[in-house]
């Protein structure tokens, strides 16, 4: 791995950025399908599904949303199951920062609530804009943030005014953890997720998240192994641990629990934990919670069983 | 002129308007009723029939949604392209059960008899299940009848065409989505009509069919929550219906007992209002 590690400098950014190693995307697509071939049955199975139910961020996002519905969301993350008290809860709720205050006042600090921040999910506004908005989700209750990265200025190869942003919005943060948005879905390429990954962490992010979940691709298991090996190389470089939040796209039970996989044979099981992985999700919930009743009860269980979001 | 080469076949289920393979793996042999081979059939496990409930449960969105008018004129156009294919049909048919040409295509032409028949129902059932109900109070009072969701049936063992049609057309001349297990022995015929029903504007997921032992997939879909009906015609050991039964009460579902009755006879509405819910509305009068 690259020894020294970049100072803040646009050129410094650069010529680190650059240097990273490419990354082998055929191999990439290939570890991923040897890895989903896995055979996860029974006790490994259960304790899967409640290890990926206490990861999920359960989040709502869209222009739609009420204080009703954020509260309903509320009382689901704190008890996904009613009819099985055994069930854990969720990581986290998801919101929008105006819905931070509702959110906060139903989980009290049972379960943490993220907002999204920064002109989600474009992140096409000034400094000064993303940075009120951050400041406002945390004054309301948000304990977790979730920005979005300049995806126009990275790609434009400003490594540095992205490195500054999250700076930036790191330090609005106060106390609250920082989850930085690369949306790999516009990055188009491999070799860019791993180069963003590793500019959010310098920049001090406590979460690298693939995907808004308003753009197609959102997460997929190639791009997520990519990030896994950046945060794994950034702790041997650094000695800091990084999480990361596969967000979008993921629905299933089966496809969860590819990714647990795909995280304990990429980063070990230290990453096994809701501090350092996070689903975000809200139609997988429903899938792990019949799941989880296909195994209590033996037969298969159907969606008239668990909530309509 | 050379020999040609044999055209082996090795047949696939019928999920979601696909033919996928069993996810199993698995296949077994099918005889003739003579005991030589005919073909293979995949063997389908209990997860092909989770994978065709939930199918089915996409399908039942759509089907359940079109207008009752609508579902009659694609049922007719199954009876439409089964016409078209009587000669296949009619040796399926033939091979499968032993019996004479003309026993076969007596049969296969009951089958697209029946289909007509169900075609023709499926905007006449509001008249004749629903009513408007005289009620003491200023209100209208209808009730009418509903598809009620994704029904698991067994097809009979014997008639593996004329049962089969039997079975599924009341299924989903009602609006409801089906997966339906083939007879064990003789399931070319259905096979047959998978590739009819492919090719008839019946929405993907309407109609799932799988081939295999329905003791084996059975027990799965009667406890299954998702499946709202289970049609119990093709199971012939009683111990294994009483327990079907039990399975399905569990989910509240309705069951259709073990029967062995003359196909040929006239139909009735009995199979339509076994898969129907009656939803009853009170509507408050205008002044």
């Amino acid at each position: 791995m690259t020894a020294t590690l970049p100072d803040a400098s646009p050129a410094s950014l650069r010529r680190f950025l650059h240097g990273l190693p490419g990354v082998d995307e055929v191999g990439a697509h290939g570890r991923v399908a040897m890895l989903g071939t896995r055979s996860i049955k029974n006790q490994a199975k259960a304790w899967a599904i409640d290890l990926a139910i206490r990861m999920v961020d359960l989040t709502t996002l869209e222009g739609m949303d009420t204080p009703g519905k954020v509260r309903a969301l509320c009382a689901k993350a704190l008890r996904p199951d009613p009819t099985d008290p055994t069930t854990p809860s969720v990581a986290a709720v998801c919101v929008y920062g105006d819905l931070v205050q509702v959110a906060r006042e139903v989980v009290g600090d049972r379960v943490h609530v993220a907002a999204v921040a920064t002109a989600f999910p474009s992140g096409r506004a000034s400094l000064a804009v993303k940075l009120m908005d951050t400041r406002e989700a945390v004054a309301a209750g948000a304990d977790e943030i979730d920005m979005v990265i300049d995806r126009g200025a990275f790609l434009a190869g400003d490594f540095a005014l992205v490195h500054d942003e999250i700076v930036a919005v790191k330090d609005a943060c106060g106390p609250a953890h920082l989850k930085v948005i690369l949306e790999t879905g516009e990055l188009r390429t491999l070799d860019n997720v791993r180069r963003a990954s590793w500019l959010a962490m310098l920049a001090g992010a406590d979460f690298i998240k693939t995907s808004t979940g308003k753009v197609v691709p959102a997460a997929t298991p190639h791009v997520t192994l990519v990030m896994l090996e950046a945060v794994r190389d950034f702790e041997q470089a650094t000695g800091r641990r990084v999480g990361v939040k596969a967000a979008g796209g993921i629905r299933t039970s089966k496809d969860a629990i590819k990714y647990l996989v795909l995280v304990n044979e990429t980063v070990g099981d230290a990453w096994l934990d809701p501090d350092h992985f996070r689903f975000g999700a809200s139609t997988l919930l429903n899938d792990l919670l019949q799941q989880r009743q296909r195994m209590a009860t033996g037969h298969y269980s159907g969606p008239d069983y668990v909530t309509i979001d | 002129m050379s020999e040609r080469i044999e055209v082996r076949k090795t047949y696939k289920l019928f999920i979601g308007g696909a033919f996928p393979r069993s996810e199993s793996g698995r296949s077994y042999e099918v005889a003739a009723a003579d005991g030589t081979f005919l073909a293979n059939a995949a063997k389908a496990s209990r997860k092909d029939a989770r994978d065709a409930v939930l199918a089915a449960r996409k399908g039942f969105i759509a089907w359940s949604a079109a207008t009752a008018y609508n579902r009659g004129q694609v049922l007719y156009r199954v009876a439409e392209v089964m016409e078209g294919r009587r000669g296949q049909f009619a040796a399926d048919v033939q091979a499968a059960e032993g019996c004479a040409a003309r026993d076969a295509q007596a049969q296969v032409d009951a089958a697209i008899d029946r289909w007509v028949w169900y075609a023709g129902w499926t905007d006449k059932l509001a008249q004749a299940l629903g009513s408007a109900n005289p009620v003491a109070g200023p209100y209208f009072n209808f009730s009418l009848p509903e598809p009620t969701g994704v029904v698991a049936a067994s097809a009979p063992q014997d008639s593996s065409l004329l049962g089969l049609v039997s079975v599924v057309a009341p299924i989903v001349a009602a609006g409801n989505a089906a997966v339906v297990i083939a007879s064990h022995g003789r399931p070319l015929p259905a096979i047959t009509l998978t590739e009819v029903l492919a090719t008839s504007d019946v929405p993907a997921g309407t109609i799932n069919v799988l081939t295999g032992d329905p003791a084996e997939s059975m027990p799965w879909l009667a406890s299954h929550a998702d499946v709202n009906a289970l049609d119990l015609t093709g199971i012939v050991d009683p111990e294994l219906a009483a327990t079907l039964e039990r399975d399905a009460a569990g989910t509240v579902k309705r069951v259709r007992r073990p029967e062995r009755p003359d196909w040929y006879g006239t139909p009735s509405l009995s199979r339509l209002r076994g898969v129907l819910e009656t939803k009853t509305v009170w509507h408050p009068l205008g002044v």
